[in-house]
């Protein structure tokens, strides 16, 4: 029977082309009509270091990487040791014979893909040998990836031919060396490929394409991992009139450079991750407090300190909904899809602008370069909105009360009326310093009530009425979506709750918290940080926890719901 | 409280260095604006956490915009304001503390971007607004409230700190006289690049060293500061540094430097960028191109 769904991995050492090799297959069986998802872990160095890449290839949308794995290319001895135990029943490893040898017998043969990349002429083509072997495995169409080879290599170069023979003859090589051995992991179903147009992108460039299609106009930012790629991005593309990119000196300045931008009236951003999110604690303080529009991205890693630069985990939500001192709920932003990413980058910077006020957008490593093919958006779809600006008939108080009955008074710009001093201090309505009591209260009245005005993220509600509710948050939105599935299919009363606005909650989103006796909420950390911000709004949640670094796998996710489910809900 | 804020809860003490400041600052605003033919709405001055930092309040006449941010972090923001709209007049005001210590790690930076904002910095040697500790330019050994013992810490030689980290317009100055200094802050306005105005703004209450400034005449006692030989070419670097070696504190223009700004960098590499729409962005990650 054929198979829908395939997990590839490439493992070995950081520098050898393993997430080129993904990429390449990913690429050329979304060139096919399959959905792609690729997934990458290496250690935080340059060169070397055990690192792996893998793509999984479905015939539907891929919402996860899957649970175990189907074919492995071990690159190394360690590899192998540390690999092969996550294959599938049936699974088959292809072993690099030109580095080390595995005794007779195994579910695995060997491949020499340097030499054999060589006898084509071009020595570059070696990950072909290994795609060409695993396309064989899988039964997986070889004339797709010689078009898909085609396409790649077509660049009006003098040598463009030459290369294209060499590396369909690399890919031709590898799926004989896996004839020869004999093993087949099954057949891939034919594809189904979608009547709509796409795009292949990663987490990281989908959330800064959806900033600049919403008008995003200054960029600063510091490299950190996983979050770097934001910053290369905006150096390359936020050029042009009004437009300004820049890496600065630390967080620290550029969490005070985006403020300065934003009180001069530009939509402006950083992106960062953990440790630097940290440093802007001060500065998302005084945007709060003074009302200037901006958005910090925090590409979540694994923390504290240092931490896991280069690993996932979901554990920075305490400190986004609570990033500085004092009495502050930021608005929180968290996308679990490359499609997602796109759309929360677009809606962070009309929120900013909305109510005047800084965002959150949270991601994280399992979604920053992940690589997917996705539908792809429609610009005109996506709307830009400007912070509403002073106007004649406004008081010119940039600071007075406001209780949300009416709109939100326009924002004075340098330059134009209204002048005012935008203040970290608490101050009146002229952005004066004042400690009187009067003026406390009615401006963090203003400041909590502003956020009534953020609403249209995505959400979604499935068996509402169900005893059990599960409720993912980001990334773990997809390997949590394919254990409900299962869950469902096999008879469990189960429902769905999903919202990728974490603050505010939508009400739709809020109702069923409220009237669910048992929301299960399956989170990256240690300490439960969706499940317990929930319970403090008085809703029964509790989590399941995975704090390994990696992203959780569906078929562990059915069982620890399941053991939840079978605990029923206690009075 | 202030002329225009009867409510504004904050006051400098009596014969406080600031108000000079203020009155200079106000003076070359105003005389910016005339010159240039812009409204006062069109200066923004950025300010740091201190006493100096309530000046962006008590300016008197015509409210300018103001920034009252965090502690240190006057450069970055004006960086984002400045880049943020070019065409404003951008100062910050901040006092030794805020600039010199907790926001020191900016001023490199600033001066590698040759960031065009303008820094009026009050010099007060010491910590007023939270009574009475060292400051980076306490002098070693100085008793205060933090340093019940004595500084153990060198005090930093500001002028010499600008020169080394290539600041390119250093004028220095004291509080107690306005005009002048307003013409040396109107000046560093019109300088296109950073310009630092390094203002002795002597503390009344726990710093008061107008006399060690200004000395007293009358007794024959000089003070540390003394007027740049009219001789003194500020264009030099060599002679800047020389300047910088005598004693005392050199009251007038030290060095300048015309160079290209922030923004006229940015300038040069926006005309080699792409410059792609963002439907070109978006397409370039079609499946199929």
């Amino acid at each position: 029977m054929d198979k829908h769904d395939f997990v590839i991995r490439f493992a070995g050492e950081g520098g050898q082309g393993l997430v080129t090799s993904a990429d390449a297959l990913s690429r050329a069986a979304a060139h096919a009509g399959y959905f792609v998802q690729t997934h990458s872990t290496f250690p935080s160095q340059i060169m070397g270091g055990p690192a792996s890449s893998q793509v999984r290839i479905s015939t539907t949308p891929v919402l996860s990487s899957g649970d175990g794995v189907d074919v492995l290319v071990a690159l190394n001895q360690y590899a192998y040791d540390h690999h092969h135990q996550d294959l599938n029943v049936g699974g088959v490893t292809i072993y690099n014979a030109e580095e080390y040898e595995l005794p007779e017998g195994g579910d695995y043969f060997g491949i020499k893909a340097d030499e054999l990349a060589k006898s084509t002429g071009n020595a570059r083509a070696a990950n072909m040998v290994s795609i060409g072997a695993v396309a064989n495995l899988i039964d997986f169409d070889l004339d797709q990836i010689d078009a898909f080879i085609t396409q790649r290599f077509t660049r009006g170069r003098a040598g463009d031919d030459e290369i294209i023979a060499a590396n369909i003859k690399a890919v031709r090589l590898g799926a004989e060396v896996a004839t020869n051995a004999g093993f087949k992991v099954g057949k891939l179903h034919a594809p189904d490929p979608p009547d709509y147009e796409q795009i292949v992108i990663t987490g990281n460039a989908a959330l800064s394409l959806g900033a600049t299609a919403a008008g995003l106009e200054f960029y600063v930012g510091y490299p950190i991992s996983p979050a770097t790629t934001v910053l290369i991005w905006m150096e390359n593309n936020l050029w042009g009139e009004g437009r300004f990119v820049h890496q600065v000196a630390s967080e620290i300045e550029a969490i005070n450079a985006i403020l300065g931008a934003g009180f001069a009236g530009k939509k402006a951003m950083t992106a960062t991750a953990g440790p630097g999110f940290s440093l802007m604690s001060e500065g998302l303080g005084l945007a709060w407090m003074a009302e200037i529009p901006l958005v910090v991205v925090d590409v979540q890693r694994g923390g504290p300190a240092t931490g896991l630069p280069t690993k996932s985990e979901q554990s920075d939500l305490y400190t986004c909904m609570h990033p500085a001192h004092g009495d502050i709920k930021m608005p929180v932003l968290a996308p679990g899809t490359i499609e997602e990413c796109f759309y929360a980058g677009a809606l962070s910077v009309n929120w900013a602008e909305r109510y005047q006020g800084p965002v959150i957008l949270l991601s994280e490593f399992g979604l920053a370069e992940r690589g997917e093919n996705i539908r792809r958006p429609e610009l005109s779809a996506i709307s830009t909105e400007s912070r509403t600006l002073v106007n004649e008939e406004d008081t010119g108080k940039r600071y007075d009360s406001w209780d949300g009955t009416t709109p939100l008074p326009g924002m004075p710009i340098p330059g134009g009326r209204g002048a005012y001093v935008a203040n970290g201090s608490e101050h009146d309505e002229i952005g004066d310093t004042t400690h009187l009591p009067r003026h406390h209260i009615r401006l963090t009245e203003r400041r909590f009530k502003k956020l009534d005005l953020l609403n249209g993220a995505h959400y979604e509600i499935e068996n509402a009425d169900a005893d059990v509710i599960i409720m993912p948050w980001g990334s773990s939105k997809g390997p949590a979506r394919e254990a409900y599935d299962r869950l469902l299919a096999s008879g469990e009363n189960v429902g769905w709750l999903y919202s990728v606005a974490l603050h505010p909650l939508p009400d739709e989103v809020k109702n069923v918290l409220a009237s669910s006796d048992k929301i299960i909420v399956p989170e990256l950390n240690y300490l439960g940080q969706w499940s317990s911000l929930l319970r403090q709004e008085g809703y029964k949640a509790e989590s399941i926890t995975q704090y390994t670094g990696l992203p959780f796998r569906p078929a562990d996710l059915v069982v620890s719901i399941r053991e939840r489910i079978d605990v029923g809900v206690t009075a | 409280m202030s002329k225009r804020n009867p409510e504004y809860d904050f006051a400098w003490c009596p014969g406080c260095g600031d108000f000079g400041v203020r009155r200079a600052l106000q003076v070359a605003l105003e005389n910016y604006s005339i010159e240039h033919e812009e409204p006062q709405a069109n200066n923004i001055v950025v300010a740091g956490i201190g006493c100096s930092g309530n000046m962006v309040h008590l300016v008197e006449g015509d409210q300018p915009f103001g920034l009252h941010g965090i502690h240190g972090r006057t450069l970055p923001i004006s960086l984002g304001v400045k880049m943020g709209n070019p065409e404003l007049n951008t100062v910050v005001v901040a006092g030794d503390g805020d600039f010199l210590s907790i926001g020191g790690e900016h001023i490199g930076p600033a001066a590698n971007r040759n960031l065009d904002v303008t820094a009026v910095v009050m010099d007060n040697g010491v910590y007023g607004l939270t009574k009475g500790q060292s400051s980076p330019t306490t002098d070693y050994g100085a008793v205060t409230v933090s340093t019940p013992l004595g500084k153990i810490e060198n005090p930093i030689s500001p002028l010499r700190h600008y020169m080394s980290i290539g600041v390119t317009y250093i004028a220095s100055y004291y509080s107690s006289k306005p005009r002048v200094l307003a013409k040396l802050i109107q000046e560093a306005m019109n300088h296109r690049g950073f310009s630092i105005v390094h203002v002795q703004s002597p503390c009344t209450t726990y710093n008061d060293t107008y006399d060690i400034l200004k000395g007293k005449p009358k007794e024959g006692i000089k003070g540390l500061a003394y007027d740049i030989p009219e001789d003194h070419d500020p264009t030099s670097v060599q002679a800047a540094n020389e300047l910088l070696e005598q004693p005392g504190i050199p009251l007038g223009v030290i060095f300048k430097y015309e160079g290209k700004a922030l923004q006229d960098r940015h300038q040069e590499l926006q005309s080699k960028a792409p410059n792609k729409t963002n439907q070109q962005l978006l397409d370039s990650y079609l499946l199929k191109a």
